[in-house]
């Protein structure tokens, strides 16, 4: 093997990456709020919704969590303008990654509402609490606990899914290195450069989540 | 849309593109069947580089924790990319087929690393110290003592996770390995409906994962067990 790596032709693309970067963060952001208000409304459902609600939840979450959130972004931007929706190569990515974050955080946030004890509801009653002081003071401080450390997980997981969004041409992260790299030719360089950018962001994540978790539940938390 | 589906069906699924998609499905299976499978073998030897205590191997863990660290933060798609890319520089003429297969197994050893990682710390502090005490060497211990207990805590997880790589294969469509989202796209070029092509394309992936999905669920159901500590 004769090749010499050559930073050298990279640094000057250094803040085109780095805003790249930035771009992913913000999609991994969006999709994920999205995502979560999706999830309680689905975890909710799944908890105290009747039986025909119960089952298309979990259809939603099986179809969604058994499907490549690439075909499913792919039916979004090609098969909907077939019907009249046509959307941006953005709101495709954002809309798909959005609903398969949604049918995740469903399945995980149904795991935090189930391991509310009943005990802790009787004994909240026993002590007078009215319904709302009752997920003020005992399902939301128990259930934010035992969620914290998976949806960080998640969060980490999918600033990693929105590398896909490069594969319909929003200049996020690894989009920005595929056009670097059609400039440059200098591929390993590129691809290496944008690995330890998402190295960088997803530690950066980790360190900031563990120190919000320690703050807020004054615990040690191992996230991924 | 709906009517130029079915006014298609037909078309579709003519003999040839379904020996295509059949073909398709099977390089899709085999590439994460082969990938999670060796990646299985490699993650339980990167989990017991990083349990070994001796001095001298201090280089080992440290590189077995670079490892399993760096592939579960680095997109697949970007793992992808430089697994073809370095190929392409280094000369060799392999089939983009184990190119792709080369990067699911990086990602699928980094990530069952982790998972069997963790099932070997669920097993108790006592239950080393015994084997120590005992005078198993730390290979023994993990074979006879450690692995019949942690195997029930690693299965489930690791059953999702195959779940993701099968999933995660999609992305090899974009370095031309002719899989299941790649035989979509070229369908796809040839005129059919996207929502056809892509609906069909889901329902496929689909079909492939459930079952794996559900075993996972009955064997964490059957598997889950009071923690004796």
């Amino acid at each position: 093997m004769s090749y010499t790596l050559q930073y050298a032709q990279i640094w000057p693309y250094l803040p085109t990456l780095a805003a790249g970067a930035l771009l992913s963060l913000q999609i991994a952001f969006f999709a994920f709020c999205g995502g979560l208000l999706i999830g309680t409304a689905g975890a909710a459902a799944l908890s105290f919704g009747g039986g025909i609600v119960r089952r298309l939840v979990r259809a939603y979450v099986t179809f969604f969590t058994n499907t490549p959130q690439l075909v499913q972004i792919y039916f979004l931007y090609f098969a909907l303008p077939d019907a009249g929706f046509l959307l941006s190569s953005y709101a495709a990515v954002l809309i798909g990654m959005t609903l398969n974050a949604g049918a995740y955080l469903t399945d995980i946030q149904r795991a935090g509402f189930e391991s509310v004890r009943a005990s802790e509801m009787e004994a909240a009653e026993v002590l007078g609490f009215t319904r709302l002081q009752r997920i003020r003071y005992v399902i939301l401080p128990h259930v934010a606990r035992v969620l914290f450390p998976p949806l960080s997980n998640q969060y980490i997981l999918m600033t990693l899914g929105t590398s896909m969004a490069a594969i319909f041409g929003v200049e996020e992260l690894t989009g920005r290195a595929l056009n670097i790299n059609a400039q440059t030719f200098r591929s390993i360089e590129v691809f290496s450069v944008a690995a330890a950018f998402y190295v960088l962001i997803t530690l950066a994540a980790t360190a900031a989540l563990g120190l919000l978790g320690r703050v807020m539940f004054r615990a040690k938390m191992r996230l991924v | 849309m709906l009517s130029r589906v079915i006014s298609e069906l037909p078309e579709f699924f003519g003999y040839y593109n379904v020996i295509f998609l059949a073909k398709a499905v099977v390089a899709t299976v085999a590439l994460s069947a082969i990938g999670a499978a060796t990646g299985c073998l490699a993650g339980l030897l990167l989990a017991i580089a990083r349990m070994t205590t001796a001095r001298w191997l201090a280089p080992l863990r440290w590189a077995a924790l670079v490892l399993t660290e760096l592939f579960r933060r680095i997109p697949f798609l970007v793992t992808l990319m430089l697994v073809f890319f370095a190929f392409q520089l280094s000369g060799f003429d392999l089939p983009l087929f184990v190119v792709a297969l080369l990067a699911v197994f990086l990602i699928a050893s980094a990530y069952l690393a982790e998972i069997i990682r963790g099932g070997f710390a669920s097993v108790h502090r006592n239950q080393w110290d015994a084997a120590v005490a005992m005078n198993f060497s730390m290979l023994e211990t993990i074979r006879h003592v450690i692995l019949p207990q942690a195997w029930r805590v690693i299965l489930p997880p690791a059953f999702g996770f195959f779940v993701l790589f099968i999933k995660d294969t999609a992305l090899a469509s974009q370095i031309g390995v002719i899989e299941l989202t790649y035989a979509g796209k070229v369908l796809n070029n040839k005129g059919f409906a996207a929502a056809l092509v892509f609906g069909t394309l889901l329902l496929l992936y689909f079909l492939i994962s459930y079952p794996l999905t559900r075993l996972g669920q009955r064997l964490e159901a059957r598997l889950a067990q009071p923690r004796h500590r």
